[in-house]
Order: structure tokens, then C-alpha cells, then sequence
């Protein structure tokens, strides 16, 4: 069995659990990186993706902790995350 | 009167903070503003135990004490007693959900930093147990060092137990957390950390439940079956408008035909007679006949926000609004406004990026807003065929339905090109919480509706009772000799007969020309306007909806009724629009910009649906 690879919150399959490994804050606008930050995303939380809105890639629903958060594909694409 | 104690309710957004505040202060309540800025203030009166009154004011949700929004300002700025027009409160009520601690206690240590009194409310604690959970409500308190007082607001379990914790506070006899004002300035990450300590501190214990909203969304967002479902939504609730309001409406015309009848049996042949039955009547009757279709509409937009799928079908049509520059955020003021333009320009407030809040502002009056419905109905029930294209589908309703679309459409190429051009920017991203589904509570669907209706009735009973006296006074002045026509020869004729030569082009005739006029106060007024031109003009008939469509169908053609209709798909006629986008953009700046790419976009379509109507025969 391969060793569990890091790869982007976007191309996490739905409904598999995993942890955040990094976040590239510089990536995303600051008022953008501030509201993830208050929604609680940070290296070693769990998230897991829902939803994804697969028309023309639309945003993907994510949760996190007890709560579904909405995000846009270039922010979840700054977020890496390692599959549990 | 001396000065009561304030205690301020303040939580994230989805805490039911709300609910709270209407089940602390019932009746007991207050809207107003807060000075220089447009955002309402909710407060209320509330007895504490010992009998003494204290004011609870109700402050907008937030999610930390650093604000993205004009909102979230107020919020902080109350907070540190810097908001004009606001004392600093003298306690607060932190209002957490239950089943979120993680992140709404995060929020609630800052504010126990902030030094005042604090009473926590551990908000619906009974869907938190529905979900798995079980909380110590004890194990939070001892940890956070302030009273934690489970409640339900909505049925109000907990409010006693509150009360007395809030006197406690506001006495000052309650454990106050010492004054940290650095703990409310620490890195987020920290308190968040903290929070997920507490939140696990306090959690007895906890199983991952949570199904049946799961898979409620795993419909309601499919990629396939969710667009649909949106587009079904919305089919179904315009088909609603028109099919259940049939019954109503004629009662409705029903009451106003035998008041009518009534005054023309009680009085003589008199100017007086005349301005009650072919003005007053006649005007404020073909109003509210549409009374029906506006509450249906917004009992549908209510119960869908009520149940959480408004910001689901955000989520749906995020990519397409990122299409134009916009986001799904937009999407909820935007389908307020089929409703009325006013409270979903109020809505744009949640935007925080200042130029997809304008952008949404300039588009909304876009949305095909209940007042549009008289309008149109009258025009569609007069000059489209009421025949069956498909079992349960009517041709007048996906007349009206393309009217809507149109509208969007509209909006959608408005948007693009301002985003190009006047609100010229970075897009400012989608990022929202999706709270649980709730099942619509009938009393706030009630109260909800009730204070719709009573705005209508208001404005048909103030503006449009004035506006069609008025436009009677200029039809019937001065009185036309034998043998001339009476709304020809009248003040409004010749005025008419000035903006004629404007309209002309585009297929409008002089009753369009009339009816303009008094429509720049209010939409519906257009159907008034005509139904009195008509009432005066046709002596032989009774006013009502009947001669109305009698009228139209003998002296407009299809392509001017068509024009008309795309007229009113564009053009800014609403004196309380121009209003708000004022008070929302601070000037007058926006507002005339609107109207005036408005009218030229009403102008230029309407002419292009006349020639091509014109052109294709019609």
C-alpha cells in the first residue's frame, strides 16, 4: 500500500476525511485568508469535502469541525491536505 | 426617564441571536438606525426579575471583532463604546450554538476579554442533542469563568434562568473575567485553539450524526439534480403566483365592484361621484387585487430562507454569478428583489467587497419585483391566449416566466459590462457557512408576511390613493366641450401628448405616455393610471380589472403591448429604489447613474421588441 501523499482540498475525493498539512495564506486575498481563518481552517484540522458544485467547477462544500463551509476552487486548490 | 441599563446580544451569524432577541422582548420591540450609517438597530425592553427594566439591543452577527462588513463595524464599534449614537453596553448576552462550539467560542473569548459583564446563552442545545451531542454546560462555565445557560430560543426553554443571570450581570454581582484587552487582539489561531480545547472540555460526548441534513444536500447540491431542483423551485413558485391567487383576486375585484356599485346608486352624476368611483376606486381597486401574488411570492422567498436552501442555491449559482463578476453571495439579495428591489438593496450588506455590493445595488431593480406583477398580469391576461402549451403549463405563465428571465439576463450583461467598466475590480471570492436545514416556523412566516402586507396596503392606501387622484384631477381638468375628447383636451392630454413625441418611436401610444407619469412614484401605479384614463374615457362601463382588459385589447396593438411589457423589464421606475440606492451609496452619485442606464436600457429594448414585432407581423 502506498504511503498517504499530500494533495490539494480540491482534489480530495467527497466524503474522504483528512488533515490539513499547509495552507498557502499568500495565495489568497487578504480578506479571503482572514474569514478562513475565523471558519477555523489551519494546519492539523480535519476537513472533508461534501459537495462539489461539478458544473464548470463551481465552489465545493466543505466541512469543518461541525460545521459546512462554501469555498471557491482556488481556495481550497491553496490548501493541502493529507488524506487520514 | 432616566437612562436604563443596555445589555447587548451578540454571536456569530446562525447562533439564533434572533430568535433570542424576539423571544427575550416579544412585542417589546424597536427598529431604527444607527445615525450616518445604514444599519438597523433592533432593541427591546426587558424586565429583569427584580422588575426593573433594562433596553436590549440586538447587534448584527459576526464572526470576530475584526470586521469585513459595514455590519460587522456597527457590531465592534459598540462594542467599544465607539459607535455614535450608542452608549457602550453594560453587559453582554454571548449567544453560541450548541452544536459549533468550536468556532463560536472562539468569538466568545474575545468577548469575555473585552471586560464587561458576560452571560453566555448556549443556543439550541436540543438540536445539538439531536445531533449526537452531549455538553456540560457546567464544565464550560468553570472553564470560561462566566455563567453558560442552555436555551432553545425558539421555544423558549432557558429564558428564566437567563433573566436571572443577566440581573446578576447588570447588578455587577455576577464573576466578572479580568479586563485582557490583548486576549481580544491575539492571533486567531491561538483562540482558536483555545476553543477547541473548551469545546472539547465541555462535550460529555459526541456522535457524528448530522444524516439526514447530508443527505438532504446531497440532493439539493448534485451537480445534475441540484440545478434542477433550483430551476423547478423557481418554476413552480411563479406558476403558484398566478394559479392560486385566481380565488382571491376575485374576491378581491368582487368587494370593489359592489363598492363601486354601492357609490354610483348613493350619489348623483357629480364631479365627486366621479373622482371616488373613476379615481380613487378604480385606481386603488386595480392594486390590490394583486395583493394575493405578492404575498404568494413572498411566502415562498421566506420559507426558503427560513430553511437554509437560500444560501444553497448561492452555492449552486456561485459559478455562474463568478461569470459575471459577482458571487453567490449576491445571489440572495438578487432573489429578494423579485420580491422588491428596497430590502434586497438592504440586503447587498452582507457583501463586504465594496464593488460587488454596487454592482449588486445598480442590477437589482433588474429582478422582476412584485410590483412589475399588476403590470404585467394585466397586460399578459389581455393579449396572450390563455391556452395550455403542456399539461399544467400555461402560455401566460411562461410569458410572464420569460419576462423574468429577460429581466435576468438583463442583469446578467448589466453586471458584466459595469464589472468591466464603472466597478472595475478583483473578484471578491465565495466563502459562506451553510447553516443546518430548519423546517420554516409558521409564526415567522406569519409575522413575515403580515409586515408585507401591511407595507402594500400602506402604499396603495398613501401613494397610490394620491397619485391616481391626482393624474383624475389632470383628466378631468379642464372639462372638454361637447364633442372633443375628454382625455385629449385635459392637463394630463397635453402633457402626455409632449412625452408622446419621446415614446412614439417605440410603439407607445398616449395612454402609455399618461400612464408613465404617475408610474415614476411607484410601478403598479401603471395599471392604475390606465384603469382611470379608461374609467374616464369610457363612460358607459364600470371601472374594474374586466374594462381594463376590455380597453387594452380594442386600442393597443400586440406590438405595443409588447414593448410595453419589455419597458417595464428595464426601466427604474420606483421613487423608494432611487431612495435606498441613495442612502446605501451615501450620494446621489449611483442612484442617478442607475436611473439613467436604466431608462436608455428600457428605451432601446422596448424599441427593439416593437420593431421586430412589428416586423415579424404581429
Amino acid at each position: 500500500m502506498l504511503a498517504p501523499a499530500s494533495l490539494p482540498l480540491e482534489s480530495l475525493p467527497v466524503r474522504r476525511p483528512a488533515t490539513i498539512t499547509t495552507i498557502a495564506w499568500d495565495r489568497l486575498a487578504a480578506p479571503e485568508a482572514r474569514r478562513l481563518r475565523e471558519f477555523g481552517f489551519e494546519v492539523g484540522v480535519h476537513v472533508e469535502i461534501l459537495h462539489r458544485a461539478a458544473l464548470f467547477r463551481g465552489p465545493v462544500a466543505c466541512r469543518i469541525g461541525r460545521m459546512t463551509v462554501a469555498l471557491r476552487r482556488n481556495v481550497a486548490a491553496a490548501i493541502t491536505v493529507m488524506a487520514d | 426617564m432616566s437612562i436604563l441599563p443596555l445589555v447587548a446580544l451578540v454571536g456569530n451569524p446562525n447562533a439564533g441571536k434572533s430568535a433570542l432577541f424576539n423571544a427575550l422582548t416579544g412585542a417589546r420591540q424597536k427598529v431604527g438606525n444607527y445615525p450616518g450609517v445604514t444599519v438597523e438597530r433592533h432593541s427591546g425592553r426587558l424586565a429583569l426579575d427584580d422588575g426593573r427594566p433594562i433596553e436590549l439591543v440586538d447587534l448584527p452577527g459576526t464572526y470576530s471583532l475584526d470586521p469585513s462588513s459595514p455590519d460587522e463595524q456597527v457590531t465592534r464599534d459598540v462594542l467599544f463604546g465607539k459607535q455614535a449614537g450608542e452608549r457602550r453596553p453594560d453587559a453582554l448576552i454571548v449567544v453560541v450554538d450548541a452544536a459549533n462550539l468550536d468556532l463560536h467560542l472562539r468569538f466568545a473569548l474575545q468577548l469575555i476579554a473585552l471586560g464587561l459583564p458576560v452571560v453566555i446563552a448556549l443556543n439550541m442545545v436540543d438540536l445539538a442533542e439531536r445531533d449526537g451531542l452531549t455538553l456540560s454546560p457546567e464544565a464550560l462555565s468553570r472553564e470560561l469563568g462566566v455563567p453558560v445557560i442552555p436555551t432553545v430560543a425558539v421555544r423558549k426553554r432557558g429564558l428564566d434562568v437567563l433573566r436571572a443571570a443577566l440581573t446578576a450581570a447588570v447588578e455587577g454581582s455576577a464573576t466578572r473575567a479580568p479586563r485582557d484587552p490583548s486576549a481580544a487582539d491575539q492571533p486567531i489561531a491561538a483562540l482558536q485553539r483555545r476553543a477547541r480545547e473548551l469545546s472539547k472540555a465541555a462535550t460529555l460526548s459526541e456522535t457524528p450524526t448530522r444524516r439526514w441534513n447530508h443527505a438532504l444536500d446531497t440532493v439539493a447540491l448534485h451537480p445534475v439534480a441540484g440545478p434542477i431542483l433550483l430551476v423547478a423551485l423557481m418554476f413552480v413558485m411563479f406558476q403558484a403566483v398566478f394559479s392560486w391567487s385566481e380565488a382571491p383576486i376575485g374576491w378581491i375585484e368582487g368587494g370593489f365592484a359592489a363598492l363601486d356599485e354601492a357609490i354610483r346608486g348613493a350619489l348623483p352624476d357629480n364631479l365627486l361621484r366621479s373622482m371616488l368611483t373613476d379615481g380613487l376606486i378604480a385606481g386603488v381597486g386595480a392594486v390590490v387585487v394583486f395583493l394575493p401574488q405578492i404575498l404568494i411570492l413572498f411566502t415562498f422567498i421566506l420559507v426558503l430562507e427560513a430553511s437554509g436552501y437560500m444560501v444553497r442555491a448561492a452555492f449552486l449559482m456561485d459559478r455562474m454569478m463568478a461569470g459575471v463578476g459577482l458571487s453567490g453571495r449576491a445571489f440572495i439579495p438578487l432573489l429578494s428583489s423579485f420580491a422588491c428591489a428596497v430590502p434586497g438593496i438592504m440586503a447587498t450588506r452582507t457583501i463586504s467587497d465594496e464593488k460587488d455590493r454596487l454592482t449588486t445595488i445598480l442590477i437589482a431593480p433588474l429582478m422582476t419585483c412584485s410590483a412589475r406583477l399588476p403590470v404585467y398580469t394585466i397586460i399578459i391576461g389581455a393579449f396572450i391566449p390563455n391556452t395550455a402549451v403542456a399539461p399544467g403549463v400555461g402560455l401566460q405563465g411562461l410569458v410572464l416566466l420569460g419576462l423574468y428571465i429577460a429581466g435576468i439576463l438583463g442583469a446578467f450583461v448589466a453586471a458584466l459590462v459595469l464589472r468591466r467598466t464603472v466597478t472595475k475590480g478583483d473578484s471578491s471570492g465565495f466563502m459562506m457557512e451553510m447553516p443546518k436545514y430548519q423546517m420554516p416556523r409558521l409564526s415567522d412566516i406569519a409575522i413575515g408576511l403580515w409586515s408585507r402586507a401591511l407595507i402594500f396596503l400602506k402604499r396603495a392606501g398613501t401613494i397610490i390613493a394620491a397619485t391616481t387622484v391626482v393624474l383624475w384631477l389632470l383628466l378631468s381638468f379642464p372639462q372638454a366641450p361637447e364633442g372633443e375628447s375628454q382625455v385629449n383636451y385635459s392637463v394630463a392630454g397635453r402633457i402626455a401628448s409632449g412625452i408622446e413625441v419621446v415614446v412614439a418611436p417605440i410603439g407607445f401610444n398616449r395612454d402609455i405616455s399618461l400612464a408613465l407619469i404617475p408610474a415614476m412614484a411607484a410601478r403598479e401605479v401603471a395599471v392604475a393610471a390606465i384603469g382611470t384614463v379608461y374609467a374616464i374615457d369610457d363612460v358607459e362601463n364600470a371601472a374594474g380589472e374586466k374594462s381594463i382588459i376590455d380597453n387594452l385589447q380594442h386600442r393597443w396593438s400586440l406590438p405595443t403591448a409588447l414593448a410595453f411589457l419589455m419597458w417595464f423589464v428595464f426601466a427604474p421606475q420606483c421613487i423608494s429604489t432611487i431612495a435606498i440606492t441613495r442612502r446605501e451609496t451615501n450620494g446621489w452619485k449611483w442612484p442617478l447613474f442607475m436611473v439613467g442606464y436604466l431608462f436608455a436600457a428600457a428605451y432601446i429594448m422596448a424599441g427593439i421588441t416593437y420593431w421586430l414585432a412589428v416586423a415579424a407581423g404581429l
